[in-house]
This record gives C-alpha cells, structure tokens and sequence, in this order.
C-alpha cells in the first residue's frame, strides 16, 4: 500500500526496526550518512547496503539485500538513496528479499518502482526523508521551528535520547 | 506510551484550532498545558558523542538559544502552522526577519526588486544598508507586476512586497506577482505584517517566503519587538539561481544545505548560517507573550476589522477629511484586490487627509484623547501618527512622493476600544483642528 497521511508513516516508524539502507555513503556530508547515522542512534538497527563500501560508519556493508537477508533475514525497511532510474530493481530485490516495506528518500520517484513494490504487498513511502519523519513524531522538526502538523491535547512521550542513562543518584 | 495512540488522524484542523495547539502541545517533561518559558542560554549535552552529533546538524536539539531555544520554536511551529508554511525562524524584530531571508539568498553583486510603497524602514534598509553590503535594490512603483517583471535581471534574488503597503494600504497582487517572479526563477517574499495570517495567508496565493514584524498583530499588545519568516518548502533553490542555498558552505565543512536537507535548505541556511552568524535571535520571553498573543489572533483581527470599518465609515463622510484610503470601503480603488486577497477584511490600519494640510493634521493628532500618538501599528490600543515627519521621515523627497506620503496624511492603526468611543475621540480632535485653523486665520 502506498502510504500517504503522517500517521500512516508514524505507524509504519513505530512498527519497523530493522532498515536497510541501499545506497548508504560513507562520506559525512552525504544526506545518505546524514540519515543513516541518526536512525542509528535513534533506536534501529541499520546496516548500509553498498558495494562501493566495506562498511559505514563501522558497520560493515552488504553489496546488496540478497546478502543482507542471508545475513539478518527480511528487512523491516528498505530505505533507498539511489536515482530513480536503479529503483525498479531495488525494488525487485526488496520484494526478493521479503522487505515489509520500502521507503523512497526525497527525490527518489519512480512510478515503476512504486508500482513493483505496492502489487508484491509492501508499504510504500515516497519523495519523504525518514529521518524528518522520525524527527516529526519524535518532537525532533518541532524544537527545530518546523511544522510537524501535529495537534494534539495529549501529553507524549519525551523525546528518545540516543545516549543511554548515565545519571547518578546522591544519596544523602 | 505510543504517540500514534495519541495523534489525531490526519485531520485538516481550522485556524483557530491551530492557533491553540499547533506547536504548543502538553509539555512532555511536566504535563503543563500552557507552553513553558524556556529561559535558558544553553543545553546541557548527554555526552561528547550526543554533542558531536548536535554540532553536526545529524541529530536535533538545542544548543544555544542564539540558533534554537523550545519556546522560541513553539512560537516558530504555530505561526508556521497559521501561515501553511513548512517552518520558521523567528528573529529579534521584523527588520531582522527580512535581513536574515534575504542574507539567506543574496550576497554582495546581487540585486532584488521591491515595491516603493513599503515601511520607510524597509526602505532604507534596502536602499541604504544592504546598498552598502554589495546588495542593490530596485523599487517598482505599486508592486505593479508588469513593472516588477521590467526591474528583475538576471542577478535578481528574489522579489519583495507587502500584503498591505505602509502606509496607503495598496494590496499587492499576490498570485501575478508571484508568477512574475516564478517565470525569472525568483522567489517572492512578501511581508504580511498588516494583515496576518488571519486576513491573508500568501503562501496560499503563491509567495515563497513570508515575513512578520510580530511586534504587531501577532503579538497584540505592544509588549515586545519581535520578528518571523516563514518558508513554504516548494521554491526550487537548487534550480541553479541560488548558490548560497545549493553550493558547499564553506560554515559546514563543504556540506551543501539543498542536498542534505532536501526541501528544508533555505529553512536551515537561514537559521544555522545567518542567524547564528547575525545574532539577532528572539528572547524566549518574548516568543512566550507571542504564542499567548497568537492563541486568540483570529477573534482579535476580527474584531479589529470590524471597528476600523466603522471608524472609516465615520471618517469618510466628514466634512474635514480630504480623503481616505481604507479598502475595506466600498468605495475604494483597492477594493477588488481586498475582497481576492483579504476576504475577511483589509486590516484595521489606514490614512485619511485632514483638510487644511499639515499644519491640521499635527493639530488634529495633538487633540486626540483616547487614540494614543506612538510609532507601532497593530496594538489592542488604538494609535495614530503622522507618517511624514515620523516614520517615513527618513525618506528623501523623491521616495517621499514615491511612498505616496503626502503632509496632510495621518494613519491610524484602529484597536479594541469601543467603536463609538473611538469616533468620539476622532470627532471632537477633527473640531479642534478646525477651530484651530480659524483662531491662526483671525489672528
């Protein structure tokens, strides 16, 4: 299905864990090593998908989702940086792989590929960066002045910190 | 707890709705319902890595007030939500709002086009301080599209209008202007300062970039200077017209803010380059009395619509009055562009002429008792001035002319009181410039 509303991709956030990530840069300045390393440390368990690179960030790459999934089985996500003329066989291979969903970065719009990935059953996200979708919910676009688009009367949750607890408790 | 179980479905929530709540939810930390006075210089980091990763824009979150604060960014995402932009950067007045949108574009050798029929600030801003920086301005009499299209070259960076011009209260044709400047690869940015997002919202008509001075209507009540620029998030900036949001920052280590942050660029540009390097951040006092401001703007601007028609309904048919220029009245030139662009009102500021000129204009503004004499605009309070020898004083003759400011003009700047009590006050200080004609003739 091809996922279009906020909450539908909150959903899809909040039910995902695994990512794979086609087309993951090891270069710092590249929206693709941008993305990758804040899922990283927000919670999921990412891993680069890129022949061109032995690893990312320290993690080791898997020159495509065929070895990804020998390795860790199927993909929650495949999130993919590539140009839109690659996609419809990223697309097959993520419908090879068993990938629950597959999520086109901004830019990457391919009607051939979204086509492949919605008739095999997968969600799909487009033209969307996952990274300005975690941020949305998490409250991360908000403190940045940007218009997250939710209203809401509820309290929520604090916002996920990558680091783990280090307070220390004075006892008196 | 999962956010989604708490998230409305996507519903598309009215104005008002967004005015309330849109940015301002329950604080997380403490459950409080109204937002909470950030007033704080600095965040602490949860370790070196969560600091690298901050000063290296791959995480969100605060660290220095300067860049970001939470309440500030409350403030940023309501207006954002009530102007239907994609986000915000508030600044530490309106003069800043539009210094730092057009820093985000322009640099010394470029060129913009602006209307003449602006606030003098404005004016003297472009021709005088950006002139100085490199940056040349040209200024199209009536944000006169076909003229706008003459005055672009091909340095131009962007095109600038108000809503509402200060003071005639000329509207700006908002969708020609914006397709004008759209056909040169130029965005519009058009100051909405006069009408609010209530009255107008021009990203809707297609302008790209909104700026308040939010020491008016937004706030209300003439407590703070402040200011905002809002982006749409549809502009093409890596269309090649605009290197300082689509080439390698020098500020980043290379990184090239359209390709990394996509439909965000001129957003982060604006506030991780420019404002940092300018300063001129908001307090977050001063965004927490906006989001109070802001929660009631839409029973406020109506109200202030509906008294300043009254109180121009009064001043049209009186005897000392040369002449009035309200589009809100049926009688205006402006009035088919008011009823396009402002349907539920063209503001609650205007000028009229006080017959006997300028000497009658002082002498009517000095009698005034309830109407108080100050340069601001959009205050609960009702306020009046004489523009020529106060805020558009520091024009020359030829932008004087060109402004349309004439010696007999007064604005007014229409607030809440009673309307009746109003039109007492404006009725007896007209006498009073009357009688005060005759007493200078018989003596």
């Amino acid at each position: 299905m091809i996922l279009t509303t906020p909450s539908q991709r909150r959903e899809l956030l909040a039910r995902s864990h695994m990512i794979a990530v086609v087309g993951a840069s090891a270069n710092p300045l590249r929206p693709s090593y941008f993305v990758f390393r804040y899922l990283r440390t927000h919670g999921f368990d990412v891993r680069p998908v890129n022949p061109a690179y032995a690893e990312v960030d320290g993690v080791p790459s898997f020159p495509d989702l065929a070895a990804y999934k020998a390795k860790l089985g199927s993909p929650d996500i495949v999130d993919v940086f590539r140009k839109p003329s690659e996609t419809p066989q990223i697309a097959r291979d993520a419908v090879a792989v068993g990938a629950k969903a597959i999520w086109f970065q901004y830019g990457v719009i391919n009607p051939e590929a979204i086509r492949i990935a919605d008739d095999a059953g997968l969600d799909v996200v487009f033209d969307r960066c996952m990274k300005v979708e975690h941020g949305r919910f998490d409250g991360g676009l908000s403190v940045s002045g940007m218009n997250s688009g939710l209203i809401t009367a509820k309290r929520r949750p604090v916002a996920s910190s990558p680091i783990e607890d280090t307070t220390e408790l004075q006892s008196t | 707890m999962e956010v989604g179980a708490l998230m409305s479905k996507d519903r598309p929530f009215g104005f008002s709705t967004r005015a309330l709540h849109a940015g301002t939810a329950p604080d997380p930390a403490t459950g409080a319902r109204a937002a909470p006075l950030y007033m704080t210089s600095s965040y602490v980091f949860d370790s070196a890595e969560h600091a690298r990763e901050l000063f290296s824009l791959r995480s969100y979150g605060s660290i220095y007030s300067r860049i970001s604060n939470p309440t500030v960014a409350a403030f940023e995402e309501k207006i954002a939500s009530l102007e239907g932009g994609l986000g915000a950067v508030a600044t530490a007045s309106g003069q800043a709002a539009q210094i730092v949108a057009l820093l985000t574009i322009a640099q010394s050798g470029d060129h913009v086009v602006a209307s003449s029929n602006l606030y003098g600030g404005t004016v003297t801003q472009f021709s005088v301080t950006l002139k100085r920086l490199g940056i040349e301005a040209s200024f199209v009499p009536n944000s006169d599209p076909d003229g706008i299209r003459a005055a672009i070259r091909p340095n131009s960076k962007c095109v600038f209008v108000e809503t509402i011009g200060n003071p005639l209260g000329n509207i700006a044709d908002i969708r020609a202007i914006a397709e004008v400047a759209h056909a040169s690869g130029v965005p519009l940015i058009v100051d909405n300062t006069f009408a609010s997002p209530y009255l107008c919202r021009p990203i809707e008509h297609g302008a790209d970039i909104v700026v308040h001075s939010a020491t008016k209507f937004l706030s209300g009540n003439g407590t703070l200077i402040g200011g905002v620029l809002i982006e749409s998030g549809k502009f093409p900036w890596d269309a090649g017209k605009h290197p300082l949001v689509s080439a390698p920052s020098p500020a980043y280590h290379g990184m090239n803010f359209a390709e990394t942050f996509g439909e965000f660029a001129f957003l982060c540009r604006a506030r991780l380059e420019v404002l940092r390097d300018i300063g001129a951040c908001m307090s977050p006092m001063n965004a927490w009395l906006l989001i109070l401001g802001l929660e009631t703007l839409a029973v406020r601007m109506r109200a202030h619509v509906a008294n300043a028609l009254r109180v121009a309904e009064f001043l049209e048919g009186h005897d000392s009055v040369e002449w009035i220029k309200y589009a809100g009245l049926a009688s205006s030139p402006q009035r088919a562009l008011a009823q396009r662009y402002l349907p539920h009102g063209p503001g609650s500021i205007f000028t009229f002429g006080v017959r006997g000129g300028r000497e009658a204009a002082v002498r009517f503004i000095d009698a005034l008792q309830l109407w108080s004499h100050l340069a601001n605009v959009g205050d609960a309070k009702s306020l009046v001035i004489h523009p020529g020898s106060t805020t558009h004083q520091q024009l020359n003759d030829e932008e004087m002319i060109a402004a349309g400011i004439t010696p007999d003009m007064v604005r007014l700047s229409v607030g809440l009181e009673d309307a009746d009590d109003l039109i007492w006050d404006l009725e007896q200080a007209l006498a009073a410039a009357r009688k005060g004609a005759r007493a200078f003739v018989r003596a």
